[in-house]
């Protein structure tokens, strides 16, 4: 039995989360800088590989690093389409990033919820309360 | 843990933003810092940001904020003629900053809302973190 299992899915979308905590505060502290252009990954499709198993980037040499779980590769990581053009090219639109930031944080929030209600349940049945 | 990282990003945000706070000061505390020569007039500061790249790893999804520099406007500073004025040349002309307070005005307010979105995100980072490590209590 591992403890993978137990914890089921929220462990995985916990570190993905965090992930995406990461690149959104990324954006939120460039939305000065000229020419940045804003981050993002799409959290569900990442999320399906990682369970799945799936690794985008293939190892073809034995001197190849595969990605660790839990690691964004390059080719996941796009570009927001900007709805306003800016005169000094930057995408970052602020609103938006901080309304993500607060989803991400409450879905972060949320997932944290279900691992703590899984590990009391898994403390019950060992103390056999 | 890779939130830590959010720390450094979010405080390369507030460094910058805070530098960019210190030249609208010293911008507007200069507005009126009059010279008797073109060369001696104060001329507008503004910092130059760019995203910091990680040079061991260009394709980082997160990046911070780095100041690449200040730089002078290149606005002619505006001629004034006061022969009255003790700091007036040979001609009688007196030189005045290009700084234009309507602009420092805006720009005060761009870097401070910027600051206090970096510093929402490092509290809402430290109360992820803090509710993290109460996981299972």
């Amino acid at each position: 039995m591992s403890f993978d299992k137990l914890l089921g899915i929220h462990a995985q979308a916990l570190q993905l989360h965090a992930k995406r905590a990461e690149v959104l505060a990324g954006n939120i502290a460039n939305a000065d800088t000229p020419g940045y252009k804003a981050r993002d990954f799409d959290f569900h499709e990442v999320l399906r590989q990682q369970v799945a198993g799936e690794s985008t980037l293939t190892t073809t040499h034995q001197r190849h690093i595969p990605l660790d779980d839990g690691v964004i590769s390059p080719s996941e990581m796009a570009y927001r389409i900007p709805t306003q053009p800016s005169l000094d090219g930057n995408t970052v639109d602020s609103q938006l990033e901080h309304t993500a930031f607060a989803e991400n944080a409450l879905q972060y929030q949320a997932s944290l919820r279900f691992l703590g209600g899984t590990i009391q349940t898994l403390k019950k049945a060992i103390t056999g309360q | 843990m890779s939130m830590f990282k959010i720390f450094d990003t979010a405080a390369s945000g507030m460094t910058a933003q805070t530098l960019r706070l210190n030249t609208v000061a010293s911008n507007m505390a200069n507005v009126d810092s009059v010279s008797s020569s073109i060369d001696e007039t104060y001329r507008a500061r503004q910092p130059v940001f760019s995203a910091l790249l990680n040079q061991f790893n260009p394709d980082a999804p997160a990046v911070g904020v780095q100041v690449r520099g200040i730089v002078e406007s290149e606005a002619p500073p505006s001629m004034e003629y006061a022969p009255d004025h003790p700091q007036a040349n040979e001609e009688g002309y007196i030189f005045r900053p290009n700084v234009n307070p309507v602009e420092e005005m805006a720009n005060m307010i761009s870097a401070s809302r910027s600051y206090q979105s970096n510093v929402e995100v490092v509290n809402t980072a430290k109360q992820l973190m803090v509710a993290t490590l109460r996981l299972g209590e």
